[in-house]
C-alpha cells in the first residue's frame, strides 16, 4: 500500500485490514490521534483523508478508529501532526485557544482536524456549517459553548475564501503548512504508481469491505485476519448519475455522496434535515448505501430511505449479474438473499414526480449521532384527490427493515383525512413485531411508530387539522 | 488567564496515558471478566489461550504475592476473582503477552465455568434481603413523627434514579516499569495517586516507598478514576513485579464500561408535610443506593445523599435514611456530585409533586424555603447562605416571571409544541466529608535562575487546577506566570495525597502551594531587608520588583534569587495545608463537615415535541456563588461542561443491565452523552460575586461539582412541558428523561394518583430481554 501521511511518503506491506488509527498511533507513534471508543462514535480519532477526484482534491474528515489501512491506499491521510506550524498554532487552534475551547484535551486533536477539515470544504463557510463539521466529534467536559464560539471564529476566517483551490487558500492564509500546497501533484504521481497493491491473493476468498463503517464495530478483529476486497476506492461502483426518470448510484456511493449530488438535491429538497440524522459527518464520509444495505441492520437509516423508493439492487459476483428489488434482500434477523461471493455493484429507483411525496422521519434516544429507535420513509403518489401508489418502510419494529404493505394496501385509494391516518396507525401496528432492547421497549416502538406515521402525513399534507392526529 | 495547557492540547501533543513512549520490552495487558453477575467458579481453563504464539502469562488470584484485595473504604474487594463472581466483568484473570492484539485474542479464548447463584440488581431487594455494604445510617433535625400533624398537606411519593457512566474520553489504563531494587515506576490514568501507590503496595505485599506513581493528565476523569485506577495498576503492577518487565493496558472502551462502576442508581420515597403557606415543615426520605458488589466509595456517596437530602432549604424537621445496598453490578463510584445530586433530586421530585396536588408553580414552594443565614442544616452546620440572594438576582437579571408569561403565550399558540420551565437551586459543601482527606501539600522549588517549579498531589484532568496553582505561585512571587512550570504529579515528590476530587482540590493544593510560596518569599524578604536595612514587612515584590517601602529598590526578582542563592538561603518549601474549623461527629450525624458551601439557581427552558416526543433544552440561566473567581475563564468552563453534562444525566444517558446484571449500553453506541447539538442553544451565567470570607484559595469558591446539578432542572422542565400537552399526564419520578419517556408520558392514559408498584417504575433494570 502507498499513501502520503503528512508531509511523508508510505509504502508498507502491514495488513491492509489494520485499522489506520493502529497505524497511526503504534507503527508510526504519531500521538496526537486520539483513541476514545473504537466505534466512530467520539471523533477523537478523526483525522482528513485527500482524495483526487476527477482532478479534484477533496479532503474529508473520517474516523481513523474504523478505517482500514487499505482505504488510505493512493490517498493523503493527514493527522493532528500533518497540520502543526509549532510553535505558531494555526488559526483553528488559536480560536480553541481563545475561546477556552479546551479542558481535558483528550477530544481535542479530534475537533481540531474536522475544523481544519471545514477550511478544506469548498461549500460557502458559516457558523452552522462550522459547527456541523464537528457534529462528530464529542467532548464531554466543556458543555460545547466554547467550542461553538470557536467554530464561529474560524468560519469568520473563511468568508472571503472564493473559488481558488481549498488547500491553497490555506496555505496562503497560514491555515496548514505549506506542504499542502504540493499534495495535488504528489498524489497524482503516487497514482501513477499503483499497481493493484490492494487485490487480495488471487485463490482466496477475500471479504468485501467498503466504507468499514459497520464492519469495523462489528468484528474489528475477524476483518483483519481475512484477504480483503475493497470496494470503496472502485470507479465502476462510484456516481450517482440520472437516466430519463431514473436515478442510478453506485454500490459505493456514501451518505455524503448523496447529500452533495444535484440529482439527489433537486428531487428531495429536505435532504440536508433528512441526512443531519444520520450518524455524523465523518461517518457520513466514509459510509456506503450498500454497506448500509448488506449490514442488514433492522433500523439502518438508509435501508429505510431507499425501501420507500422502491430501490433495485444489481449484484455481481465477478463472472455474472442479476437484479434483486431491495424489499426482497432480507429473509430474516440478518439473513440476507445474497451469496458470499456476491456484491452489489448498483441501485436504481424512479425519480419521485411532481405528484410524488416523499419523507423521511426518525427518532433516536440523541437526536444525532445516534442509531434510531424507529425511524421510517414514505413516498406517496396523488392520483388527484386520492392517495395512488404509496410506500411506507420502517426500520426498528421488526427483524429486518420492513415496507408496511398492509398499511398501504389500506391507504391506496383514500383521501387523506385525519380518522384515515389514525386507522392506518392501527394497520401498521397488526404488521409490526417490535422487541424491546437498548433502543427502547416495544410498548414504546409501536405508539412512536404510529406518530411518525402521522408525521409523515402532517410534513406532505400541511392543510390536514393537526389538532384531530393528537 | 487560559488553561496552561492549550497549547498542546490543540496541537496534539499533550502526553496521556497510552502516548508516554514504551520501553523496548514492553508487554500487554488484558483482563478478562467474568461473563456471570454472580457465582462460584468452579474451573477457569486457560490453556487455549496461553497456546496462542505470543502469550507470556496469565495471572490469576493465586500469583498475587500480597493480599489479593483493594478495597479503599472496607477492605471487600479482590483485584481478581478467586473462588466467587460477584458482577458481570469482575476481573478474573490477567493475560500478558508480546502485544495488545494478542492479549485481547488470548482474552478471548480463556473459558470459566461458573456455578450460578441468584442476581441482585435492584437495591430494594438488597436492603430486604439485609444486604447491606454498612449499615444504615440516618441524618435526624427537630422531630418528624410529631411534625406532621402540623402540616396542612403531606405528600408521599418516590423516585428511582439511573446511574451515569462517565465517560471520560481517555480510558483507564496503567503502564507499570520495574526499576532497579525491586521496585516499580507506574504511570497511572488516575485521580488518586496515593490510593493507586497503597492498592499496589498490598497486592505486592511490599512497602509504598518501591512504588512511584506518575500522572501527567487525564482525559477526563469526573470521579471514575478516584478509585477504580487502581484495578488496572495493580493487575500491570503484579505482572511486572512478577516477570519483571515493562507491563500496560490500555482498556479498550467496552472493556472500561462493563469492568468499571457508575454514578449510584438510587431509589428513594419520600414524604413532605407543607403549611397552607407553603412552608415546608417537615420531610423524610428513605435512600436506596445500589452500590454495587463491593464497597468502592459507596459509603462516603452516601453520606452525601443524606448531607445533601435538603438542597437550599431549611426544612426544621428531617429524617433521611439511606441504605447501601449490595447488587451485583460492578462496584458503583465516584461521580461528580458524589451523591449529592441523587439526594437533591428527590426533594426536588418532593416539592414538584406537591406543587402538582396542590396545583401551584414549584417555584413558589422552591422561593419561599429557600436556607437563610443562621439556619442549620440538617447535620447541624449553621447556614452563611447565598440562596436568596442568588435567586433574587436571578429574577433581576433574567427577569423569571416574564420568561414564565412567554412560555405560558408559547403553550397556548402550538399544539405541535409545548414548552416547560424549571428553577434549580443548588447548595454544594465543599470538602471531603471525611474530614481527615482535607489536606495537601506543594513543593515549592525556586531555581536559582528565578524560574519556579511546582509539584503537588492534585491531579490535572481538564478542571484547570495546574493553572490556579501557577496563579498563586505567581501572585505572591509577583513574577510573570511563564517563569512558574507546573510538574508531573508523583508519589515520590508529594506523598500521602487526598486524590483530586470532592471540588476541593484547587483548594486545598492552591493553599499548600500559597503557604510554600509564602514562606520562600519571607526568607527573601528577610534578605532584602538585611540588605537595604529596613524590616522585613517594607519589603514588597510588585511585577517581578523588589520595592522598598513601596519605591523601587536596584533589586529585581532575579537579583534577589540570585542573592539568595549565594548566601545559601532556602529557595525551596514544602507546604502543607489542612482545612481548619471542619469536624464531624459521625455518631450523632452533627458537625460542621464543610469548609464552605456554593450556591447558585438556575431557571431551565425546555421545548418538547408532541407528536414525536424529542425535546430540546433550550436555555439554562445561571447566577452563581463564583466568591471572587481567580480565573473566570476556566470557571465558566467548569460551569458550562457540568450543566451539560447534569443535563445529559437527566435526559439522554441511560445505564441499562439486564436482569442477568450484564450491561447493555455497553459502548457508545448503545449509551449517549450529549453532543453539540444537544447542548442548550444559551447558556447564560451571571456571577454572584460575594466578598463574604471563606476558606477558599484566595476567596475563590470551589466550581467543579456544584453546576452539575443545575442539570436536574432539565427534568423537570420536560415535566412541565409534558404537562402543558396533558396536564394529567403520568409521569414517574425516573431518571432519566429519555424521548421514550416522554412521549409515552404524553400520550399516558393510566391515573396518575396511582402510586405504582416499584417493579414498573424501574428503568435502571434489564429491558433487553
Amino acid at each position: 500500500m502507498k499513501f502520503i501521511l503528512n508531509n511523508n511518503n508510505i509504502a508498507t506491506s502491514l495488513s491492509p485490514g489494520m485499522p489506520l488509527l493502529d497505524f497511526i498511533r503504534y507503527q508510526q507513534h504519531l500521538m496526537g490521534t486520539k483513541t476514545g471508543c473504537n466505534e466512530g462514535d467520539c471523533g477523537a480519532c478523526t483525522v482528513l483523508t485527500g482524495e483526487l477526484k476527477q482532478d479534484v482534491l477533496v479532503y474529508r474528515t473520517m474516523t481513523s478508529c474504523l478505517m482500514p489501512l487499505g482505504n488510505a491506499h493512493g490517498k493523503h491521510i493527514v493527522t493532528i501532526e500533518g497540520i502543526n506550524m509549532l510553535p505558531a498554532l494555526n488559526p483553528v487552534q488559536q480560536a480553541m485557544v481563545d475561546n477556552c475551547a479546551t479542558q481535558c484535551g483528550f477530544c481535542t486533536p479530534g475537533l481540531v482536524m474536522s475544523l481544519a477539515g471545514y477550511c478544506l470544504d469548498r461549500t460557502p463557510a458559516s457558523t452552522e456549517g462550522a459547527i456541523a463539521a464537528i457534529d462528530g466529534n464529542i467532548c464531554r467536559c466543556t458543555g460545547y459553548k466554547s467550542i461553538e464560539k470557536a467554530a464561529a471564529q474560524v468560519a469568520t476566517l473563511l468568508t472571503d475564501k472564493n473559488e481558488q483551490e481549498p488547500a491553497l487558500f490555506a496555505v496562503e492564509r497560514q491555515m496548514l503548512p505549506n506542504y499542502f500546497s504540493g499534495i495535488k501533484d504528489r498524489l497524482k504521481c503516487l497514482i501513477m504508481t499503483l499497481n493493484g497493491e490492494l487485490n487480495p491473493p488471487a485463490e482466496s476468498k477475500p471479504r468485501f469491505v467498503a466504507g468499514g463503517t459497520d464492519l469495523y464495530v462489528q468484528q474489528p478483529e475477524a476483518i483483519q485476519e481475512h484477504p480483503i476486497r475493497f470496494l470503496l476506492g472502485q470507479e465502476l461502483l462510484k456516481g450517482i448519475t440520472q437516466e430519463e426518470g431514473r436515478c442510478i448510484l453506485g454500490a459505493s456511493v456514501t451518505v455524503s455522496d448523496l447529500l452533495e449530488s444535484a440529482i439527489m438535491r433537486k428531487h428531495f429538497p429536505a435532504l440536508d434535515n433528512y441526512l443531519q440524522l444520520v450518524s455524523s459527518t465523518p461517518i457520513r464520509n466514509m459510509a456506503t448505501i450498500a454497506g448500509n444495505f448488506v449490514n442488514a441492520s433492522p433500523i439502518g437509516d438508509m435501508t429505510i430511505f431507499f425501501l420507500a423508493l422502491d430501490t433495485t439492487l444489481e449484484l455481481s459476483d465477478g463472472q455474472s449479474t442479476r437484479t434483486l428489488p431491495l424489499r426482497e434482500l432480507y429473509t430474516g434477523y440478518k439473513k440476507l438473499r445474497k451469496r458470499p461471493e456476491e456484491y452489489i455493484t448498483r441501485c436504481w429507483f424512479e425519480l419521485p414526480g411532481p405528484d410524488t411525496g416523499f419523507h423521511f422521519e426518525k427518532v433516536s434516544k440523541r437526536q444525532h449521532l445516534d442509531i434510531a429507535s424507529v425511524n421510517s420513509a414514505i413516498s406517496i403518489t396523488m392520483a388527484g384527490n386520492l392517495i395512488g401508489n404509496v410506500r411506507i418502510a420502517a426500520g426498528g419494529v421488526g427483524p429486518v427493515p420492513m415496507l408496511l404493505t398492509e398499511t398501504a394496501a389500506f391507504l391506496k385509494g383514500q383521501a387523506p383525512g385525519t380518522a384515515m391516518i389514525k386507522q392506518a396507525c392501527a394497520v401498521a401496528q397488526l404488521e409490526i413485531t417490535p422487541i424491546s432492547d437498548a433502543r427502547g421497549t416495544a410498548e414504546y416502538k409501536r405508539l412512536l411508530l404510529q406518530q411518525l406515521i402521522k408525521a409523515h402525513f402532517i410534513t406532505l399534507f400541511p392543510s390536514l387539522q393537526v389538532e384531530l392526529l393528537l | 488567564m487560559k488553561n496552561i495547557d492549550s497549547i498542546t492540547h490543540v496541537s496534539g501533543t499533550s502526553v496521556y496515558l497510552d502516548d508516554v513512549p514504551v520501553i523496548n520490552g514492553t508487554l500487554y495487558g488484558a483482563a478478562f471478566g467474568s461473563p456471570c453477575a454472580h457465582g462460584v467458579i468452579s474451573e477457569l481453563i486457560l490453556d487455549d489461550a496461553l497456546q496462542l504464539p505470543e502469550v507470556v502469562r496469565i495471572f490469576t488470584a493465586a500469583d498475587i504475592p500480597g493480599h489479593n484485595e483493594i478495597g479503599g473504604i472496607i477492605k471487600d474487594e479482590p483485584l481478581l476473582a478467586d473462588t466467587h463472581v460477584h458482577f458481570c466483568g469482575m476481573p478474573i484473570a490477567f493475560v500478558v503477552a508480546r502485544s495488545r492484539e494478542a492479549a485481547r485474542a488470548a482474552v478471548k479464548k480463556i473459558r470459566v465455568k461458573i456455578t450460578s447463584l441468584p442476581v441482585i440488581t435492584d437495591p430494594r431487594e438488597a436492603q430486604a434481603k439485609g444486604e447491606l455494604i454498612v449499615p444504615p445510617r440516618t441524618f435526624r433535625l427537630g422531630n418528624t413523627d410529631s411534625a406532621w400533624e402540623q402540616c396542612a398537606y403531606v405528600i408521599t411519593g418516590n423516585a428511582d434514579i439511573n446511574g451515569q457512566e462517565h465517560l471520560y474520553i481517555e480510558t483507564q489504563g496503567a503502564y507499570a516499569i520495574p526499576q532497579e531494587n525491586n521496585s516499580l515506576r507506574i504511570y497511572s490514568s488516575t485521580q488518586g495517586p496515593t490510593a493507586v501507590q497503597r492498592a499496589v503496595s498490598g497486592i505486592i505485599g511490599q512497602p509504598m516507598h518501591r512504588f512511584e506513581v506518575i500522572v501527567t493528565r487525564l482525559g477526563g476523569g469526573f470521579g471514575g478514576k478516584e478509585d477504580q485506577a487502581n484495578t488496572w495498576a495493580a493487575l500491570c503492577a503484579l505482572a511486572a513485579w512478577r516477570l519483571n518487565k515493562p507491563v500496560k493496558y490500555a482498556l479498550h472502551r467496552m472493556e472500561d464500561m462493563a469492568m468499571t462502576g457508575k454514578r449510584h442508581p438510587y431509589a428513594a420515597d419520600f414524604k413532605i408535610g407543607l403549611d397552607k403557606d407553603l412552608k415546608i415543615l417537615a420531610y423524610e426520605a428513605s435512600f436506596f443506593q445500589n452500590a454495587g458488589a463491593s464497597a468502592d466509595l459507596s459509603p462516603a456517596v452516601l453520606a452525601r445523599t443524606l448531607f445533601h437530602c435538603t438542597n437550599s432549604y431549611y426544612i426544621p424537621h428531617v429524617t433521611a435514611t439511606g441504605w447501601s445496598c449490595r447488587t451485583n453490578l460492578p462496584p458503583n463510584t465516584a461521580f461528580r456530585g458524589f451523591g449529592g445530586p441523587q439526594g437533591m433530586f428527590v426533594i426536588e421530585a418532593a416539592i414538584a409533586k406537591a406543587a402538582h396536588v396542590l396545583q401551584v408553580d414549584a417555584a413558589l414552594i422552591q422561593r419561599r424555603n429557600l436556607i437563610r443565614s443562621g439556619q442549620p442544616f440538617p447535620y447541624g452546620q449553621i447556614a452563611e447562605s447565598e440562596a436568596p440572594l442568588c435567586w433574587e438576582k436571578l429574577e433581576e437579571r433574567f427577569d423569571i416571571t416574564e420568561q414564565q408569561r412567554k412560555v405560558k403565550q408559547f403553550n397556548e399558540n402550538n399544539s405541535l409544541f409545548k414548552k416547560g420551565i424549571a428553577l434549580m437551586p443548588v447548595c454544594f459543601g465543599i470538602s471531603f466529608t471525611n474530614t481527615l482527606m482535607n489536606n495537601a501539600r506543594s513543593l515549592v522549588h525556586v531555581y536559582s535562575d528565578g524560574s519556579v517549579g511546582i509539584s503537588t498531589g492534585a491531579v490535572e484532568m481538564g478542571q484547570g487546577v495546574n493553572t490556579k496553582i501557577l496563579q498563586v505561585a505567581a501572585q505572591v512571587f509577583s513574577i510573570p506566570a511563564d517563569k512558574v512550570r507546573l510538574h508531573h504529579t508523583s508519589t515520590n515528590t508529594i506523598a500521602n495525597t487526598s486524590p483530586s476530587a470532592a471540588s476541593a482540590t484547587a483548594d486545598l493544593n492552591g493553599k499548600a502551594t500559597l503557604i510554600a510560596c509564602t514562606a520562600i518569599v519571607e526568607r527573601l524578604k528577610q534578605l532584602a531587608a538585611v540588605t537595604f536595612a529596613v524590616t522585613p514587612a517594607d519589603i514588597t515584590l510588585v511585577n517581578g520588583h523588589v520595592l522598598v517601602n513601596g519605591l523601587p529598590s536596584a533589586w529585581d526578582w532575579y537579583q534577589l534569587v540570585t542573592t539568595a542563592f549565594a548566601k545559601r538561603i532556602c529557595l525551596s518549601e514544602h507546604g502543607h495545608y489542612a482545612t481548619p474549623q471542619i469536624h464531624y461527629d459521625a455518631v450523632n450525624e452533627k458537625g460542621h463537615p464543610f469548609a464552605y458551601h456554593v450556591y447558585g439557581t438556575a431557571m431551565l427552558e425546555a421545548t418538547v415535541d408532541c407528536i414525536r416526543g424529542t425535546y430540546t433544552i433550550d436555555a439554562v440561566k445561571v447566577v452563581h456563588d463564583f466568591g471572587n473567581s481567580m480565573n473566570t475563564d476556566i470557571d465558566r468552563g467548569q460551569i458550562e461542561g457540568g450543566i451539560v453534562q447534569g443535563i445529559g444525566w437527566m435526559t439522554m444517558e441511560e445505564v441499562l443491565y439486564d436482569r442477568d446484571g450484564k450491561l447493555r449500553s455497553n459502548a457508545l453506541s448503545t449509551y449517549k452523552v450529549p453532543d453539540i447539538y444537544a447542548a442548550p442553544a444559551t447558556i447564560a451565567i451571571e456571577a454572584l460575586q460575594t466578598d463574604r470570607d471563606n476558606l477558599a484559595v484566595f476567596r475563590s469558591k470551589a466550581v467543579g461539582e456544584p453546576p452539575l446539578m443545575y442539570g436536574i432542572g432539565a427534568w423537570f422542565a420536560l415535566q412541565n412541558a409534558v404537562r402543558a400537552f396533558h396536564p394529567n399526564a403520568d409521569i414517574p419520578f425516573v431518571t432519566p428523561m429519555t424521548p421514550e419517556k416522554v412521549l409515552m408520558a404524553l400520550y399516558s392514559t393510566t391515573n396518575p394518583e396511582t402510586n405504582h408498584p416499584h417493579a414498573e417504575t424501574v428503568s435502571h433494570l434489564g429491558i433487553d430481554q
